[in-house]
């Protein structure tokens, strides 16, 4: 426990509107405070303007590694208060919180005054037209600096670092406004956080689209494709640039139909291959899936879901494309879907993607979301793991080459073009073990048999899913929602509540016998997860035998799960 | 065009076809394709496996299964992107892909223009019977507009496709029309297109002896040597094909746009990017 | 007919081996034609006609093994000269569009007729225009031995009445198969 007016995690809101530099102002915020040797946690949120919209960069602090926002706000720092009603119900305050303003903005609305927070002023838009070429969130930067214990330095060195050496006058005009923003900080009683155990080296800073990107690039995938859609697009752009220097090429593709079918003809011709998307795009892409499934085609999918369906919100997360990465493709269609638990967790998720496609011969969707992939992370570096990752390829010299094998794995040698005598047609269309098509009953089904067995045979070893804790009480999730859960969890273990935790990061094939293995001594599940029909719920009472009371608390997006709302749901199911 | 080092080797037509019998209806003009294509890859003396055969849905996509080559049968519209993504990750193969005028121009469309507009280096070979035949005889984006069929009774009464003239404004640097009648000349179409860097179309007029037999008749006698030689001035290529009555052979615009081939710029471990995230 | 490189005047030959290559590669061209249709018409369960263009597919076979004894060593390696694969096709090769999954006997064999007496017309014309006289003496040959196969085609239409007049008739409809 911390000591008293000590915290070990910080949150902190800045909004504004019109060009304020919101975004801005929030990531040089974020490295000033891990330069210091915080951890940090950063989101965002908007307004549909393309520029000049309303804005919320929305960050959480800490002494550990955080991977998901807090239960509320401890400060609210506007630089105007244009259409902050669209972030309402994102803003959670209560009257321990800290709202910071400009009195020059008028009266606070009302659901900010409602929230019982302390108020506190500063005249941000004065004190910047004090320095010639100072902005408002400059001062603002300053204030919150002074408030929260951070040096004015530390800002100062991260805005020169994101200007660089090109406009020095800039730079100077920052420090100016963030002293006087620190000079004139309000009088406000904020929890100091407890000093950094360590200083910051050896951390990384990536978002979850970013280190997706080099995730697979990680698990060997060489060749990408892809249509730009939100909020995937970012997992494009870091391999577009990454992806040339490793030996490999992208494509922009005209539509995630072209996407999908590039990926395949790449992966046919020997290059491990990806694309990324959003719930649109995947459905577009389910036909060419089944093709990939039918044709035994190597690939990874990354669906950063957003919240649904159709376009829904593009900028806010949920997990409900859990059923059509499952269960999209027309016909019996085995093949793997998984899903990362963290920001951090994308790094190993992606790269057992690629590992696991190339070695089943197979598509394989990993399910991101939202609030994963648009978030940025300062955490520990990460651990560098490495896959023994092979493509089954026939040996040389080939003879009577039979792509389709039957073989006990079920996965069959891949002879790719180029090797003299593995010509074989790959194919949608049911065929044989030449590859020739037919529509004969023992194809089929040997076939199907084949398809199948490979993918529930394989051996998946610990990374199916993260399992934590003991009690007759757990909690059975995945994805996104793993991480607020996991901090309830804990606090709810300091309250002397027993629970485990178990988050799948391997969706599909299911694995009875281990999640049996895991609910050991369990009497009692409680089944949480973003998504209005509990579409989670429902795949784990089709394919589970779970022979314990469950209760389901799907809950729909765009808002996330706080730890605070996992906890109370913890404590209800530990009182059942 | 394949660039593995080989030996130099010698092949005949028939080291380019597969055992399976294609299960065209006799009298088809695919079958006289897959022999101009046979012959074409004896012509060029590429080894079977450096070259692959990419396909769609319809009957002219069977084709990558009667040959000796590696092929990809995939779903309907959709072989021009598969064929993309195979040629970009391996530029040393040859890639030809089987279409027809359906798979091709309808569902097919949109990745038409954008392979043309790519330029990538592949030959694009469209056997055009202006019908649907697999699934039993309905009109195609070049079917002439009164041609009357059950699922269009009386007639579309809609324009058919340019399939020319869209691949030349496009960008398509090599463009030509063929008549399965003649397979020598089907043969060095494909020579000639396989040959030229970019993305080389080849029109080749095949009739489908089901669904329009007289369209054969009619053919040998409307079909002629383009009157005018080739041309690289896709100015003059414009005029030309906005005018063409369909019929014109040969080749009919060689132009000389580099073609897309995304190159890897080096070959780092990936762990060379850790750098980007370390603070 | 108007379409590009129809065969006008006889090809002139430098060789003796260059025509020896030439006639290889009609009969082989021929037999391997005559096969693919033989695929084609068993897969359509044809197979009358399939079992006719079996047969004319082995003639031509046989008479490829002919030309190669009767060439010797005027013929490098026992192979057809490496010429172009893109040539006009062969006068003795049936046109791939003539054939009808329903046709019958008489029609495959006024078929095969036709192409064997196009074969001798073409060997004739060479004969005729030969200064060499190996090569007019083999063109002579070959010429002799398509009549042989016009004649022997004749023989065995002589087998087959004539054809009913809904020879092409077929109940059912077409069917999808993709």
């Amino acid at each position: 426990m911390s000591a008293p007016g000590t915290a070990t995690s910080l949150s902190i809101v800045l909004t504004g509107s019109g060009g304020a530099g919101v975004m801005t102002a929030g990531q040089t915020l974020l490295e000033a405070a891990t330069s210091c040797g915080l951890y940090g946690l950063m989101t965002r949120s908007t307004g549909p303007q393309i520029r000049g919209g309303e804005a919320a960069a929305m960050l959480r602090l800490s002494t550990q590694p955080v991977q998901c926002p807090g239960d509320k706000f401890d400060i609210l720092l506007a630089l105007d208060f244009e259409n902050i009603q669209r972030f309402a119900a994102e803003l959670p305050l209560d009257a321990k919180s800290v709202i910071i303003a400009d009195p020059a903005d008028g009266d606070m609305p009302a659901f900010l005054k409602a929230s019982g927070a302390t108020a506190g002023y500063i005249e941000m838009k004065k004190l910047a037209k004090a320095v010639p070429g100072g902005r408002v969130s400059m001062v603002a930067l300053g204030a919150l600096a002074r408030l929260i214990g951070l040096p004015e330095a530390a800002i100062v060195e991260a805005v020169a670092a994101s200007l660089g050496r090109k406009k020095p006058e800039a730079v100077k005009a920052s420090e100016q406004a963030v002293l006087l923003g620190a000079a004139n900080a309000p009088a406000l009683s904020i929890p100091k956080l407890a000093t950094p155990i360590s200083n910051s080296t050896g951390r990384w800073s990536f978002t979850g689209n970013e280190i997706t990107g080099f995730g697979v690039l990680k698990g060997g995938v060489r060749f990408v494709a892809g249509y730009p859609i939100t909020p995937a697009t970012e997992i494009l752009e870091w391999l577009a640039h990454a992806i040339p220097q490793c030996g490999g090429e992208m494509v922009q593709a005209e539509d995630e139909l072209a996407s999908i079918n590039m990926i395949i003809g790449a992966s046919f011709g020997g290059a491990p291959a990806m694309t990324a998307t959003a719930g649109p795009g995947l459905s577009l892409m389910t036909e060419s899936l089944g093709l990939a499934v039918a044709s035994e085609t190597p690939l990874v999918v990354v669906d950063v879901m957003r919240s649904g369906p159709s376009t829904g919100i593009a900028t806010k997360s949920e997990q409900s494309d859990l059923n059509i990465a499952v269960y999209g493709m027309h016909g019996d269609a085995p093949h793997v879907v998984t899903a990362p638990l963290s920001v951090s967790d994308c790094l190993l998720t992606a790269q057992w993607s690629a590992h696991l496609a190339e070695s089943m011969q197979t598509p394989v969707i990993m399910l991101s979301d939202q609030s994963i992939g648009q978030a940025r992370v300062v955490v520990d570096k990460p651990a560098d793991i490495r896959f023994e990752t092979k493509r089954l390829t026939p040996t040389e010299p080939i003879q009577d080459y039979a792509r389709y094998a039957l073989t006990e794995s079920g996965v069959s040698p891949m002879s790719i073009p180029g090797m003299a005598g593995g010509q074989y047609t790959a194919d949608g269309l049911t065929h044989n073990v030449k590859g020739t098509p037919s529509s004969q009953a023992q194809d089929h089904i040997a076939q199907m048999d084949k398809r199948r067995r490979k993918i529930e045979a394989f051996d998946y070893g610990a990374h199916w899913a993260d399992i934590d804790g003991e009690g007759e009480l757990a909690v059975i999730t995945w994805g996104s929602s793993t991480q607020p859960i996991r901090e309830g969890a804990a606090r709810a273990r300091a309250e002397g509540v027993g629970v485990k935790l178990i988050a799948l990061r391997l969706i599909s094939p299911p694995q009875p016998k281990l999640l049996a293995e895991a609910l050991k001594g369990v009497k009692r599940a409680l089944v949480i997860e973003q998504s209005h029909s509990g579409q989670f719920w429902r795949y784990l009472r089709a394919f589970y035998d779970l022979d314990i009371e469950v209760t389901p608390i799907p809950q729909p997006g765009p808002l996330p799960i706080r730890p605070g709302e996992a906890l109370a749901y913890i404590r209800k199911g530990a009182q059942a | 065009m394949n660039m593995i080092p080989t030996p130099a080797r010698e092949f005949k037509p028939a080291d380019f076809k597969s055992s399976v019998k294609p299960v065209w209806c006799p009298g088809c003009g695919d079958h006289s394709v897959l022999v101009a294509f046979q012959r074409a890859m004896a012509e060029l003396a590429l080894p079977p496996e450096q070259v692959a055969v990419v396909s769609g849905i319809g009957c002219s996509s069977r084709m990558p299964a009667y040959t000796n080559c590696y092929g990809f049968h995939g779903v309907h519209g959709r072989s021009l992107a598969l064929a993309t993504g195979l040629k970009v990750a391996r530029p040393d193969l040859t890639v030809i892909v089987a279409s027809g005028d359906g798979d091709g121009f309808s569902i097919g469309g949109n990745h038409f223009l954008h392979a043309c507009r790519r330029n990538l280096d592949v030959t694009y070979i469209v056997m055009d019977n202006r019908i649907y035949g697999m699934t039993k005889g309905q009109p195609s984006p070049t079917t002439e507009p009164d041609w009357d069929t059950a699922i269009s009774p009386g007639g579309t009464g809609v324009s058919p496709f340019h399939p020319l003239v869209i691949a030349l404004a496009s960008g398509a640097n090599f463009i030509a029309r063929g008549f399965t009648g003649n397979i020598g000349h089907c043969a060095r179409l494909i020579v000639e297109a396989v040959r030229t860097p970019g993305f080389s179309f080849v029109q080749l007029l095949s009739p489908c002896v089901t669904f329009r037999e007289d369209q054969q008749r009619v053919w040998r006698n409307v079909v002629h040597e383009a009157m005018v030689p080739e041309t690289d001035d896709p100015a003059r290529a414009a005029r030309r094909l906005m005018t063409d009555d369909g019929f014109n052979l040969g080749v009919l615009y060689r132009g000389a746009r580099a073609p897309y081939q995304p190159r890897p710029l080096a070959n780092l471990d990936p762990s060379h990017f850790e750098s980007e995230f370390a603070i | 007919m108007k379409s590009p490189d129809k065969p006008g005047k006889p090809p002139q030959f430098n060789s003796p081996a260059e025509f020896f290559a030439q006639a290889l590669a009609i009969e082989i061209e021929a037999s391997e034609r005559y096969a693919e249709i033989a695929d084609q018409m068993e897969v359509h369960n044809n197979h009358r006609i399939a079992e006719i263009f079996r047969k004319m597919a082995h003639i031509e076979s046989l008479h490829r093994d002919e030309i190669k004894r009767r060439a010797g060593d005027a013929l490098i390696g026992g192979r057809p000269a490496s010429f172009s694969w893109l040539a006009p096709e062969g006068p003795e090769s049936i046109d791939l569009g003539d054939v009808h999954y329903k046709m019958t006997p008489r029609q495959a064999l006024m078929l095969a007729r036709h192409n064997e007496e196009r074969a001798t017309a073409y060997f004739e014309a060479i004969a005729e225009a030969a200064a060499d006289p190996e090569i007019r003496a083999f063109a002579q040959t070959m010429a002799d031995d398509e009549r042989h196969h016009v004649a022997l085609i004749d023989k065995w239409l002589d087998k087959y009445d004539p054809d009913d007049v809904d020879w092409s008739e077929d109940l059912d409809p077409p069917v999808i198969s993709d």
